[in-house]
């Protein structure tokens, strides 16, 4: 019984700093992210998902508390209805299929399953596939990094997340403002590729990479 | 009595990034239909600027509610996600009945309400104002 607690406790304490690191990484590069957006974009993604995290920030007591797959849940509506762009709904899909996808304490595999899940739910509220210079095209290749497990995983998630980032800047955008540029989004990063390797790298260390 | 014709005419809402680019359309869709079709619009991220807000848009959903359905017109890509995030978001009831139309936001939503004010089912309004968009 003492050990289940104290079990829970570190869960609690490394759900709050995941949540934290997650959520100041994007505020901390909110400039820089909107600065990647009003080359291809509207010009608001930091700035909104500055403000979806802000309000994430705003109740981590509660989120931190709560089992994990419930905590996601809440980040996930967070985002929907405070973000205001089209990164609040695909994020908070990302946020909300991972809550309902992942068990309490989940072991690496559950991981991957579930980020297979949540990139399968930003797919079709995108309609959007991996290739058309948008998050999917860092989230996809992480989940394939996930997949494969083995040693040294969270440096290798890192890693795979920057290049993954980094190959979307020769893409030709097909989704979302950018594909109203054409050719001209190509030599850009693309925002959704640097936010969500922002996350990745937020995570992994966290965890230990 | 006329406010059973404005419940059994398929309603309409419009969103926009911008609150004046989308009052102004809900404006010229009044000029057109008056009260004879329930028009809402909502634009604007929850603190105001340019973006959209599925709260906004769920209310909106609301206030222009028929039991005939409602027809949604949106302009740029966030509007969309947001605006079908709303539809998910609705209870199982009303869900099947609000339809995203891909048409241009003011001449989709003029043409819409004018077929919707003769009393067309939700499937004739949509497709009257996606005829508007060409062939892609």
């Amino acid at each position: 019984m003492t050990i289940d607690t104290d079990d829970r406790t570190i869960d609690q304490a490394l759900q709050r700093r995941l949540i934290e690191a997650v959520a100041q990484s994007m505020i901390g590069h909110a400039e820089e992210l909107t600065r990647l957006d009003q080359a291809i974009g509207d010009g608001d993604h930091g700035l909104n998902m500055r403000r979806g995290f802000e309000a994430v920030l705003a109740d981590i007591d509660a989120l931190a508390a709560q089992p994990l797959p419930l905590s996601l849940r809440a980040i996930g509506t967070c985002l929907v209805l405070k973000v205001g762009g089209a990164s609040g709904p695909l994020y908070g899909t990302l946020f909300l299929t991972l809550g309902k996808e992942m068990p309490d304490v989940p072991h690496p595999a559950d991981a991957a399953r579930a980020l297979g899940a949540a990139i399968a739910a930003v797919m079709s509220r995108g309609k959007s596939q991996p290739g058309q210079k948008t998050m999917l095209d860092v989230l996809a290749p992480v989940h394939a990094e996930l997949l494969e497990g083995g040693e040294d995983l969270a440096a290798r998630l890192k890693a795979r997340a920057r290049a993954a980032a980094a190959a979307t800047v020769p893409m030709r955008a097909q989704r979302g403002r950018a594909s109203f540029l054409g050719d001209r989004s190509i030599g850009h990063m693309d925002p959704g590729a640097r936010s969500a390797w922002l996350m990745i790298e937020a995570v992994c260390d966290v965890l230990g990479g | 009595m006329f406010w059973e014709a404005e419940l059994a005419n398929v309603g309409i809402v419009i969103v926009s990034h911008s609150p004046k680019i989308a009052e102004g359309a809900a404006d010229m869709v009044r000029q057109m239909v008056g009260s004879s079709v329930r028009v809402a619009h909502t634009g604007g991220n929850p603190e105001g600027g340019l973006g959209t807000d599925v709260t906004a848009i769920l209310a909106a959903i609301d206030k222009a509610w028929s039991d005939a359905g409602v027809a949604i017109f949106v302009d740029l890509g966030g509007a969309e996600t947001n605006s079908e995030m709303a539809i998910e978001m609705l209870d199982d009831k009303r869900r099947g009945r609000v339809v995203m139309c891909n048409a241009p936001i003011v001449e989709g939503a003029v043409i819409a309400a004018t077929e919707a004010s003769g009393g067309s089912p939700l499937e004739t309004v949509k497709r009257a104002a996606e005829e508007l968009t060409p062939e892609a």
